[in-house]
């Protein structure tokens, strides 16, 4: 499979990048590694006209300690994510989660910011900037400006970002409690999550249990009231509007968030000792 | 674009939205790299680019522009002699149809450049994103690990 015609420019730097954007936005995609927009271009899913491929624009590839929290730039891979020693220390849970994305030539590829850009609710790595309340930094015709993750993710590959932005930033707090799990279940080895769970600390996220990447409130409200683990995860499907594919229902996706939130809160209890 | 495949640089024009495996099968010539499933799934298309593997399938040819791609036709020597990995394959017959080998065998490379000294556990989640149709795995772990002990 081929994709639809269109035309691509390598931006040199992000400010050709968003000059670029600026001229074709509503027409044009960015692409990083392309694992998450190729196959969808090659199903004509996505017909983009323009494509603006950043994935050699300088200085847009690191994993920083800063005072209060963690940035990590938008073009870093999850090659390297998983690899990271300052992550492996300071993060596990996004390391973790890192190297449970596809397959080793996947993670090759694949950048933080191209998934969170993509907001595709099956994806791992934003239901974990959702858990840790991350902040997406976006540079547009305008400025810079931080936006909260939970208000970036809109609808199913909908977020936020204006067609003329341009994410270059994830800051991730510090956690300040060692309880962290990333629950998956996929019906291959390489597919992405039928449903997956996030837990760190008293947070909870979960990975295709509506059009986005969603937090599990319910659950959070009863951990704080004091609840047990098997009562907190109960109410993992609460609030939430799964949807039907070749893999599960609605009935079966409800089913699994519950199992798997219940293991995620016993694996991160174990591990805060 | 310009690309050093296995150690020779190409220069050739190319429509933008061509994918790197269509490029090396039918522009650069090199047709050991297959297609299989097309959609990034099955890992038979899998080179290396600057030394890490990828799908080629899911990879623009302009998106490597300036890069080193290296192929399975680029493994064995001067000479024709097959290298450590592919000398492993064949002594423990890790090939049935042989369609996804080149694709298998350039994921093991991979692998072991970057950790020369798998468990068999490591290699197992290696070739995560290398189906056999033929359900052969077991012959191809036991290849990979012998060549990592070879190469030590």
């Amino acid at each position: 499979m081929i994709p639809a015609r269109f035309v691509y420019r390598r931006a040199g730097t992000a400010e050709e990048a968003l000059s670029l954007l600026a001229e074709h936005g509503d027409d044009a995609k960015v692409i990083a590694g392309g694992h998450s927009l190729l196959p969808l271009m090659k199903l004509r899913l996505s017909v983009p006209e323009f494509l603006v491929d950043i994935g050699r624009v300088p200085d847009l590839s690191y994993i920083r300690g800063e005072d209060d929290h963690i940035a990590i730039g938008a073009l870093t891979r999850y090659h390297d994510l998983e690899h990271s020693d300052l992550l492996a220390e300071e993060l596990p849970l996004l390391a973790n989660a890192s190297g449970k994305v596809g397959d080793p030539q996947v993670r090759h590829r694949g950048t933080i910011g191209g998934s969170i850009a993509h907001g595709d609710s099956a994806s791992d790595v934003p239901a974990v900037v959702l858990a840790l309340d991350g902040v997406l930094v976006v540079s547009g015709p305008s400025g810079v400006r931080e936006i909260p993750s939970g208000e970036f993710f809109r609808g199913p590959f909908e977020t936020a970002l204006e067609p003329d932005e341009l994410l270059t930033e994830i800051r991730l707090p510090r956690p300040a409690s060692p309880a962290w799990s990333f629950q998956k279940l996929t019906s291959r080895a390489i597919d992405w999550a039928i449903v997956a769970v996030v837990v760190q600390g008293e947070s909870v996220a979960l990975v295709n249990m509506g059009s986005t990447p969603l937090r599990a409130t319910a659950v959070e409200r009863a951990l704080a009231d004091g609840a047990a683990i098997p009562d907190a995860a109960a109410q993992a499907a609460e609030g939430t509007s799964p949807f039907a594919d070749r893999n599960a229902g609605p009935d079966y996706r409800r089913h699994l968030a519950r199992v798997l939130t219940r293991r995620a809160l016993e694996e991160a209890a174990t591990r805060a000792g | 674009m310009t690309i050093t495949v296995n150690g020779e640089k190409t220069s050739h024009e190319v429509e933008d939205r061509t994918l790197l495996v269509h490029h090396l099968r039918d522009v650069v010539g090199l047709t050991a790299t297959n297609i299989g499933c097309d959609t990034s799934t099955c890992g038979s298309c899998t080179v290396l680019v600057n030394g890490e593997s990828v799908k080629s399938c899911t990879v623009l040819a302009a998106q490597v522009d300036g890069d080193e791609v290296e192929t399975l036709e680029g493994l064995a020597g001067d000479g024709g002699e097959m290298d450590a990995v592919q000398n492993a394959f064949q002594q423990k017959h890790a090939l049935q149809c042989g369609f996804c080998t080149p694709g298998m065998v350039m994921a093991a490379t991979s692998l072991l450049r970057e950790n020369p000294d798998p468990t068999e556990e490591q290699v197992r989640m290696a070739l995560k994103g290398n189906l056999c149709r033929c359900t052969g795995y077991h012959n191809i772990v036991q290849a990979i690990l012998s060549a990592a002990e070879g190469i030590r």
